[in-house]
C-alpha cells in the first residue's frame, strides 16, 4: 500500500494552488493530480514539481472546466484509484467589473469560472469522499465572497456563492470525517493580481497564502483567512450598517 | 508605474513593471515593450537592474525547474530561481552550487548577468564558468541559445552582460559534487596588510573559502579578521533551524555614521577575535553572511549607500586605498577583502582579474564624494576596475578604460535592453 498522500489539485495552474504543491512535496512526496485547462503551462509546473520531489508521482489532466460528464469522470476514476486525501479547487479569474456590467457573456463567464464551475467539482469530490467516509476538500474562496461592493461584486459574489456552498458541505459532513476547508485570501501578489499591483495595492505574498491554505487544510480548519488579518478587518466590513457602507467608494 | 529601489536604495523612480510569468511567451511579452531592463530579486546595488519611468521585466515569477539530473548534477530552471532554492533542493542529493555570492537571495538570471564571485574564486572562478548554456530572448523576438561550445561570442557576452544582450529566460548549470552542508571553518585575527597577503597565499591552496574583513577606522596598523572554510565530511547533526532576524524599519538616519563607525567596528573586531579558532557551521552564515539580517541595507537610512567593490591587479594599491579611506574619516562596517584566482572569466565584461579586491558600504553623504574621486583615481592608476553589480556612479571614461573588451561586447548589444546603468556608462 503507497503510504504517500494523494492530492488532486483544480485548477493547478493558479499561483496559490503551484505554491501549496510546493509546500506539500517540500515536507513528503505525494501521489499528485493536476487539473487544469492549459495543457503547456500545467506541464511547465509538472515538470517543476517533479524536480522538486522526484519520489513524487504527478500526473495532469486537462479539461473543460464546465463539463459536468468530464467533471464527474475524473472525480470517480480518482476515486476508484483509492482514497483521496485532499482536493484542492483553485481555479478563478478577477473579472474585471465594468466589462462584466456592460457585456452579460464576460459576466455569465466570471460567474461560471469563479462560482459555477469550482462548486460542480467541489459536488464531485464530495461524492467520492463521502464513500470512503475521508478526506479533505479545500475551496479557495476570497475575502470578496463576505460582502458584494460595488467595485468587484461579479467577482465578490461568485466567491460567495462558495462560501455558501462550503458552509453547506460542512454541514453535511459534520461528523464524519470528512472536511471542507474554506479559503479565503486577501488580494494576494499573483499573476491575477497584476492589475491591482499596478495601482500600488499592498498584496500578500502567494507564500505566505499558500503556507497558511497548506495549514489550514492539515488541521482541517474551516475557514481560513490568509492572511489572518482580513479576518478582522472583513468582519467590520461586513457588520457596516448600510447608511455607512453605501457612503464608502470601495 | 510603481516606485522601484536597488540594493543601495539611492533612488525609488516609478518604473512601468511587468511581471514575466511564463516561459514560452516571453518573446511575445517583451517585443515592442521596450526599451528596458530584466529586474530579478533588486540585488545590485547600484543602477544595473534599474530604468527609471520606464520598462522593468521582472522574472521572480519565472522561478520554475526544468530538469536535473542526479548522476550527472546538471540542472535547468527557468532564470528567476533564487540559488536558496537551488541550493535546498541540491545539497541534500550532494551536489551544491560551485559558485555563490554573499546572499543567496539573488536568481540564476541575476548571478549569470553580474557574473557573480564567491568566498572560493581562488579555485572555482565565477559563476559563469560552470553554466553550460543559456536561452536569451531578445526584443525583436529572437531566441538565442548559447553556450560555452554553443554560440560562444554570444554567451561571452551575456556573462556579465548586466542585462543589456537580451533577457535571459532559462540556463543550465553544472552543479558540484558536495559531502554536505557543513563547513570546517577558521577565524584568525591579524594585523598589518603584510600579514593578510601571506594568510591569503598560504590559505589558497588548502581552504576553498577564502574571505577577510577589515577594521578600516584602524589607525596606524590595520586590524583584520581572516577568514577561511573547507567542505567538512561525515558531520551527521541536524542543521540548525533557520533564524533570521529582519530590520523591520528604514530609521530616520544612517545608523552607520560618523559617532558610530568607531565603536561597530572594534565591537565586530571584538566578537570576532573571541571567537578565533576552528569550529564547524552549517554553510549558509559562513557563505551568506549578508542574508543574516534580512533587509540589513535599510540600516543606512533614507538616503541609501553606496557600496564601493573595485579589484586592483597590484598590493600597494590597496594599502594607498585604506590610507585614503581611514584619513576621510568616513568608512565602512563591511570592509572585505580577499585575493582572487588567476582565471580569465568567462565574460567580456566580468569583474575579476588577478589581484585583490575590496568591498566597502558607505552612507550616501556629501563627504563620500570627495572619497570616491580619490579611490577611482587609485583604482585607475593602478590598472583596477570597479564592479558593475555595485556601481552607481562610475564615470564613462574609467569603465571605457577598465573594461578593455567593450567594443567586442557593443555588437551583442539589444537595442530594447536599455538601464540607468547602461545610459550613464555607454551611453544608450
Amino acid at each position: 500500500m503507497d503510504s504517500r498522500n494523494r492530492i488532486v489539485v483544480v485548477g493547478a495552474t493558479s499561483a496559490i494552488a503551484e505554491h501549496c504543491c510546493r509546500l506539500w512535496l517540500q515536507g513528503a512526496a505525494a501521489q499528485l493530480t493536476l487539473v487544469a485547462r492549459d495543457a503547456a503551462k500545467v506541464e511547465r509546473i509538472a515538470a517543476d514539481l517533479r524536480v522538486r520531489s522526484p519520489a513524487s508521482t504527478i500526473d495532469v489532466v486537462t479539461m473543460d472546466f464546465l463539463d459536468t460528464a468530464a467533471i464527474r469522470q475524473l472525480a470517480q476514476s480518482s476515486g476508484a484509484a483509492g482514497p483521496i486525501d485532499i482536493v484542492l479547487i483553485a481555479h478563478g479569474v478577477l473579472s474585471v467589473q465594468a466589462t462584466c456590467e456592460s457585456d452579460l457573456a464576460a459576466c455569465r463567464e466570471a460567474l461560471e469560472v469563479n462560482a459555477v464551475s469550482p462548486a460542480l467539482f467541489a459536488e464531485a469530490f464530495a461524492g467520492e469522499l463521502a464513500k470512503v467516509g475521508k478526506g479533505t476538500i479545500c475551496i479557495i474562496g476570497s475575502v470578496a465572497g463576505d460582502r458584494g461592493r460595488k467595485a468587484n461584486y461579479v467577482y465578490g459574489s461568485s466567491k460567495g456563492l462558495l462560501s455558501r456552498y462550503a458552509e453547506g458541505m460542512e454541514h453535511r459532513f459534520a461528523g464524519t470525517g470528512v472536511r471542507i476547508v474554506l479559503a479565503k485570501p486577501g488580494p494576494t501578489d499573483t499573476p491575477m493580481a497584476a492589475a491591482l499591483k499596478a495601482q500600488g495595492r499592498r498584496l500578500a505574498s502567494v507564500e505566505g497564502v499558500a503556507r497558511d491554505i497548506v495549514r489550514a487544510i492539515a488541521k482541517g480548519k474551516p475557514v481560513v483567512y490568509a492572511p489572518w488579518q482580513w479576518q478582522w478587518i472583513m468582519m467590520i466590513v461586513r457588520h457596516l450598517p448600510r447608511f455607512v457602507f453605501n457612503r464608502l467608494n470601495i | 508605474m510603481r516606485p522601484v529601489s536597488s540594493w543601495g536604495r539611492l533612488s525609488a523612480a516609478p518604473h512601468d513593471v511587468v511581471e514575466l510569468t511564463n516561459r514560452d511567451s516571453i518573446a511575445r511579452d517583451i517585443v515592442g515593450r521596450g526599451p528596458g531592463i530584466a529586474h530579478g530579486m533588486g540585488r545590485s546595488y547600484g543602477d544595473s537592474c534599474l530604468n527609471p519611468d520606464g520598462v522593468l521585466w521582472t522574472t521572480t515569477g519565472l522561478d520554475r525547474f526544468i530538469g536535473f539530473d542526479q548522476q550527472t548534477g546538471r540542472l535547468t530552471c527557468e532564470s528567476g530561481v533564487l540559488l536558496r532554492d537551488i541550493q535546498r533542493l541540491s545539497i541534500p542529493r550532494g551536489w551544491m552550487l560551485p559558485v555563490v555570492p554573499g546572499t543567496q537571495l539573488v536568481t540564476v538570471g541575476g548571478a549569470i548577468a553580474n557574473d557573480v564571485h564567491g568566498k572560493n574564486h581562488h579555485q572555482t572562478g565565477t559563476f559563469g564558468d560552470h553554466v553550460l548554456g543559456l536561452r536569451l530572448v531578445r526584443t525583436d523576438g529572437e531566441i538565442v541559445d548559447c553556450g560555452p561550445d554553443l554560440r560562444s561570442d554570444w554567451f561571452a557576452a551575456t556573462v556579465g552582460g548586466i542585462g543589456l544582450t537580451g533577457l535571459i529566460a532559462e540556463a543550465e548549470l553544472q552543479l558540484r559534487r558536495t559531502v554536505g552542508p557543513w563547513l570546517e571553518a577558521e577565524t584568525v585575527a591579524y594585523s598589518g596588510l603584510d600579514e593578510f597577503f601571506r594568510l591569503s597565499d598560504t590559505s589558497h591552496p588548502e581552504w576553498e573559502h577564502t574571505v577577510s574583513w577589515i577594521d578600516c577606522t584602524s589607525t596606524g596598523e590595520l586590524r583584520g579578521l581572516f577568514m577561511r572554510a573547507k567542505p567538512a565530511a561525515g558531520i551527521d547533526r541536524p542543521l540548525p533551524a533557520d533564524r533570521r532576524i529582519a530590520m523591520p524599519l528604514t530609521p530616520p538616519f544612517s545608523l552607520v555614521n560618523r559617532l558610530t563607525l568607531r565603536p561597530l567596528n572594534s565591537f565586530y573586531y571584538g566578537l570576532g577575535k573571541w571567537r578565533t579558532g576552528r569550529q564547524i557551521v552549517p554553510y549558509q552564515p559562513f557563505l551568506y553572511p549578508l542574508d543574516g539580517i534580512l533587509d540589513w541595507n535599510r540600516m543606512y537610512g533614507p538616503l541609501g549607500f553606496f557600496q564601493y567593490q573595485c579589484v586592483v591587479p597590484e598590493r600597494d594599491a590597496v594599502r594607498e586605498m585604506l590610507d585614503a579611506i581611514s584619513r576621510s574619516g568616513e568608512g565602512s562596517v563591511l570592509a572585505v577583502l580577499k585575493t582572487f584566482g588567476g582565471q580569465r572569466p568567462s565574460g567580456l565584461l566580468s569583474f575579476p582579474m588577478p589581484g585583490v579586491t575590496l568591498a566597502l558600504d558607505f552612507r550616501n553623504h556629501a563627504r563620500t564624494a570627495f572619497l570616491f574621486e580619490r579611490l577611482d583615481a587609485i583604482v585607475s592608476a593602478a590598472g583596477g576596475r570597479l564592479y558593475l553589480a555595485k556601481d552607481a556612479r562610475m564615470k564613462r571614461p574609467m569603465f571605457e578604460a577598465a573594461y578593455p573588451r567593450l567594443a567586442e561586447f557593443a555588437a551583442f548589444r539589444d537595442p530594447g535592453m536599455s538601464s540607468a546603468m547602461s545610459r550613464r556608462l555607454m551611453g544608450s
